[in-house]
């Protein structure tokens, strides 16, 4: 359970974050939705430690632990997961050699055994056939020269193999043909049970055809200004976000 | 003595000999004890404090006398070796050939400081193929001043992989002199993590058409360490590739240099020149210089350099550490991958192990 | 290169300097050579006060003790600096308006496409124009003093707001900066002195046109910008020169200076006369260029296009020491027949958060050798210092030289310095496809050649922006079109 209490952040002089609240319980999905600079993606990466993002007020508790004193590895240890909207290129290293050194540190921290190359294999083809992806992906270098929808693939692969407890999918649609919309939320369905949660982040209503939310929340001007039920991106869809932010 | 070069001169202005020159060499002592010797499949020579030790040397079918020096070469290092040389490999393989892998040791224990001054040589016969693998360790002071003069004959490959890993009170100075005919290559890469200064400088001659010199290096230092790699690529024929990748990481307060220098005559049209020099600079007081030249006599020629100078990139960072792997791994794992390129002509596996391994614990220590 | 090429190469070798005339105006000139007298001379002619005469002569004894410099890819026979003349001057009086200049001047300027007379001027642009050495006529100076704009010559700035200038002169090219701005230093005529006041944008591009017409005489000016607080300046200098078989020279000093948010673009035409087809004649252009961005976020901007000259030993070079300061250099240096050039720049981060951005196109025809150097050097307190660097060269034809000497210093690990570099030949397929959509092949390289200057002719401002790339096709005509 991810619980966000009157969470308030800047970066350099400017407030981003005004008192967000939010709570998501175990199993399901919630959505955030809301205009551009509404704080969406800050939300994002305050929640999985980026540098230069300080939070002034306000806690985040992530199945009963603080994560904002938590450093990045380890909140990705606890179960976090952020698929980036914009995906850094990593030259010189290998896509499966990147996964494995990823799921072994975090097994590592968990307790749990380290898997071997070849136990790491058979693990990573049966995601890479799950997720209709060409074997070779496992052998190029991390998201270098992949198109834009090769790196959102390679994100939902990542969180296929590291199975978080939580997924923030940070504006994964933007840029996405539908064949690849459809492969984000098949990744993310895939994943759905009573223990895993996901937050949605998106300034579109369309990715959340395939992947439906339990609650849509608006972002405006630093705050959560409405929250509902799926219908409410419908609403958001057919009367845009004009004067939500004073609300 | 020839005089050791000083900063005044263009080819020196970034490496500062004058610790070198303050240092009072005696001649090599007797080696003490029996060094470890890595336990690598290949006949080897040892050079003990830069004597041949013949017990632990095994035989090597195309080895040669040592012969006294002919060549004296132009650069100031490599006169004063000229000078003193007395000892070195000789190294022919006739035409034809495939001679296998070759360990050079050198092992040197400067209780007292000494200096040695090897002259190696090695010469391909046509078609002729060899790899030389030299190990460069030692502890205490001492001045290694080594001179290669390298034959590459028509069609024949030589790989000369280093790994320069001598004590950090130690100076090495190398000069490289190759001479490489048509369909010939020579394929070198060192790496640089031991002296207090070092420097490796390579002049290679392009002669005949399709000729390849691809000249890699990797410095990985730390402390108040200096590493100067400096390359001259002569194309004095057509057609003639020449590949370049310079990698240094730097810690501490170390100093590094990169000079790379392509000539293209007016004869060498169609020369595909490449280089590439990037440095990591990993803490505050680093300093990287890095002179990229091109001298230019032909038209139908593309030529490129790039230099690339910065921290390690914080985005990437992060993006590890978001995927749970610890800090000081994700560092590690981005340096490695850093310098990957570099490693690119080690395509033979028993050095590449070795490099890998060294790399390996570099980084522990740091 | 085909054929056809060769031999429009060979067609076009002789190819005439378009500004190739000689002026015949009586002229005032001291005797040959150089030695205190002469200095002192220059400096009674001028009216100077004692301050300036003690500088030159310090600079004049500095110069004595030094040697040329040999480090270019240059090659020339030794300079007989007793043979030059260090000064010539139009005989008559200085003029106090356009109307008493003399009219073979005018004649002169109007050959050249430069109307002084500011009707016929070219809108919005203030020209100085200097002859040989001394500045003959400034336009459009009462519009500027509305402005609190000062552009005038040195010699008049020296007289009229000599606070001024012995505050700044030599405050960024000290006089014993090197062989060349040492000489310039104990010798210059004449220049420009520009100074932009406090918050003031200046109104309209402000230029000058360099002439070079007596024979065996050396051209010293001296240039000097300052732009106050917030102040901005947009400078062009063109130069053109008599056809003569003698080597004629020109060392000449710009200084510049911006404060906090001060910005300075300065744009050279240089198209002084580059010898015949033979290597005969032309002009040694040995010219220093500093800028010193000194206040915060200050700005100087350097865009060259060098056609001209049959030497140029040039490094137009920013100095950042404000925080957030930012240097550019942006060049193209065309060489052809037997010209030599060897330019470049110099960037020093010394402030933090200060950006650089170094573009150079280069281009060698004919026998020519054309080398870029440049320097990029972070000082240890310039964290998050930031340069990029793209540097092409093109050859055309297999009897040019081009040589790239990039040094890069990087003493701060927060710092970013990318270096690229390329040499090519204009690509055979590129000409052909131009050709055979009907174009010339010589137009088809003039087009090709522009295409690979666009990053810096795009830099120049809109005026002169048409004015070189004719020139560079002309440039190149005798190479190949």
């Amino acid at each position: 359970m991810l619980e966000i209490k009157n969470l308030h952040a800047r970066i350099g002089d400017a407030e981003i974050l005004k008192g967000v609240t939010l709570t998501i319980p175990d199993g399901e999905i919630h959505a955030i939705m809301g205009p551009n600079g509404a704080g969406k993606s800050t939300l994002s990466y305050v929640l999985s430690g980026r540098e230069g993002y300080e939070v002034t007020k306000g806690e985040v508790i992530f199945n009963g632990e603080n994560i904002l004193e938590m450093e990045p590895e380890d909140r990705a240890a606890a179960g976090l997961f952020l698929a980036f909207q914009y995906p850094v290129e990593l030259p010189g290293v290998g896509n499966a050699n990147f996964l494995r050194t990823s799921l072994n540190a975090i097994r590592r921290k968990r307790g749990e055994e380290e898997l071997d190359a070849v136990a790491f294999l058979k693990l990573a083809r049966a995601a890479v056939r799950q997720l209709a992806m060409k074997e070779d992906f496992l052998k190029r270098n991390v998201n270098v020269g992949f198109s834009g929808g090769e790196k959102k693939r390679n994100e939902m692969l990542q969180m296929a193999i590291l199975k978080p407890h939580l997924a923030i999918l940070d504006e994964t649609d933007s840029g996405l043909d539908i064949d690849a919309l459809k492969i984000v939320a098949e990744g993310v369905n895939a994943l759905r049970d009573e223990k895993f949660s996901a937050l949605v982040i998106t300034h579109y209503q369309r990715l959340l055809d395939h992947i439906v939310p339990d609650v849509v929340h608006v972002l405006a001007g630093g705050k959560i200004v409405r929250s509902g039920p799926a219908s409410l991106a419908l609403e958001l869809e057919a009367s845009g976000y004009a004067g939500l932010e004073v609300a | 003595m020839v005089a050791l070069p000083t900063k005044k001169l263009e080819a020196w202005r970034y490496t500062d000999l004058r610790p070198l020159s303050a240092v009072t060499f005696g001649a090599p002592p007797a080696a003490a004890a029996t060094p470890d010797l890595p336990d690598l499949p290949f006949p080897r020579f040892v050079f003990l404090n830069g004597v041949l030790n013949a017990a632990l040397s095994s035989g090597f079918a195309y080895a040669k006398p040592f012969v006294p020096v002919e060549g004296q070469g132009t650069q100031p290092m490599a006169l004063i070796n000229a000078d003193y040389a007395q000892d070195g490999i000789n190294i022919e393989i006739p035409a034809g050939q495939d001679a296998g892998e070759l360990l050079l040791i050198s092992q040197s224990d400067g209780i007292t400081p000494f200096a040695f001054h090897p002259r190696h040589r090695v010469k391909l016969g046509q078609g002729a193929k060899f790899a030389l693998i030299e190990l460069n360790q030692g502890e205490g002071t001492y001045w290694q001043n080594a001179v290669f003069e390298v034959e590459v004959a028509e069609g024949a490959k030589f790989q000369h992989f280093r790994l320069q890993e001598e004590s950090v009170e130690a100076f090495n100075t190398t000069t490289i002199y190759a001479d490489i005919e048509g369909q010939g290559s020579y394929e070198h890469f060192t790496l640089t993590l031991g002296a207090r200064i070092s420097r490796t400088e390579i002049e290679a001659n392009l002669l005949g058409q399709n000729a390849l010199a691809h000249l890699n290096a990797a410095q990985l230092l730390g402390g108040t360490q200096h590493g100067d790699f400096t390359t001259i690529i002569r194309h004095k024929a057509p057609n003639c590739p020449s590949r370049q990748t310079v990698k240094s990481v730097l810690a501490g307060k170390a100093h590094a240099v990169f000079q790379g220098k392509i000539e293209v005559d007016q004869i060498a049209q169609k020369t595909d020149g490449y280089q590439m020099s990037q440095a990591l600079l990993l803490s505050p007081e680093t300093e990287m210089d890095i002179k990229p030249e091109l001298q230019i006599f032909a038209d139908d020629v593309k030529c490129s350099h790039g230099a690339t100078i910065g921290a390690l990139d914080e985005e990437q960072v992060f993006y590890l550490r978001s995927r749970g792997i610890p800090e000081a791994e994700a560092r590690q794992i981005l340096i490695r991958a850093f310098l990957e390129e570099a490693l690119e002509p080690v395509t033979h596996d028993a050095s590449k192990a070795l490099f890998e391994e060294v790399l390996e614990s570099w980084w522990t220590k740091q | 290169m085909s054929m056809t090429t060769e031999a429009t190469i060979q067609e076009l070798a002789a190819q005439k300097y378009k500004y190739g005339f000689t002026t015949d105006i009586e002229m005032e000139e001291f005797p040959k050579g150089l030695s205190t007298d002469i200095v002192r001379l220059i400096s009674a002619k001028k009216g100077e006060p004692e301050w300036l005469l003690a500088w030159r002569l310090k600079a004049y004894e500095a110069w004595l003790k030094m040697e040329e410099p040999h480090w270019a890819r240059v090659h020339h026979p030794p300079i007989d600096y007793q043979a030059l003349y260090y000064y010539a001057a139009p005989a008559k009086a200085a003029p106090k308006s356009l109307d008493e200049v003399d009219p073979e001047l005018l004649k002169t300027y109007e050959k050249l496409g430069i109307p002084l007379n500011e009707r016929a001027a070219l809108a919005g642009v203030a020209v100085d124009a200097v002859f040989d050495s001394v500045s003959v006529a400034t336009t459009f100076r009462e519009t500027l003093a509305k402005a609190g704009v000062i552009f005038c010559s040195i010699s008049e700035a020296v007289k009229e707001h000599p606070e001024l200038v012995r505050k700044y002169l030599g405050s960024v090219v000290p006089a014993g900066d090197n062989y060349f701005a040492a000489l310039n230093s104990a010798v210059f005529s004449d220049g420009s002195f520009v100074f932009i006041p406090k918050g003031v944008k200046c109104p309209m591009e402000l230029s000058t046109y360099f002439r070079i017409n007596a024979r065996n005489t050396g051209q010293f000016e001296r240039t000097l910008i300052v732009a106050e607080e917030g102040a901005s300046v947009s400078y062009l200098e063109g130069c053109t020169a008599p056809m003569r078989d003698e080597n004629q020279l020109h060392a000449a000093v710009v200084e510049l200076v911006a404060f906090d948010d001060a910005k300075i673009k300065y744009s050279t035409v240089q198209n002084w006369y580059p010898g015949d087809a033979d290597g005969k004649g032309g002009i040694y252009n040995f010219v220093t260029k500093r800028g010193a961005c000194r206040g915060r976020n200050s700005k100087i901007s350097w865009t060259q296009v060098e056609t001209g000259s049959a030497i140029t030993w040039k490094y137009p070079s920013c100095i950042l020491q404000g925080e957030g300061s930012v240097g550019e250099f942006y060049s193209v240096a065309v060489t052809n027949s037997h010209q030599q050039a060897d330019t470049g720049t110099k960037m020093i981060h010394v402030g933090r958060n200060t950006t650089s951005t170094i573009i150079s196109k280069g281009i060698s025809a004919g026998k020519s050798n054309n080398t870029y150097r440049g320097l990029v050097k972070i000082m240890p307190g310039a964290s998050g210092a930031r340069n990029f660097t793209q540097c092409d060269s093109l050859l055309i034809g297999d009897q040019c030289g081009a040589h790239t000497v990039p040094y890069i210093e990087n003493r701060n690990s927060s710092a970013k310095v990318e270096h690229e570099a390329t040499t090519s030949k204009i690509a055979e397929d590129q000409l052909f496809y131009c050709r055979s959509r009907g174009l010339s092949e010589e137009d088809s390289v003039g087009l090709i050649v522009n295409g690979f200057c666009k990053d810096v002719l795009k830099e120049l401002p809109m005026e002169f922006a048409v004015e070189a790339q004719k020139l560079l096709a002309v440039s190149l005509e005798g190479s190949v079109g």
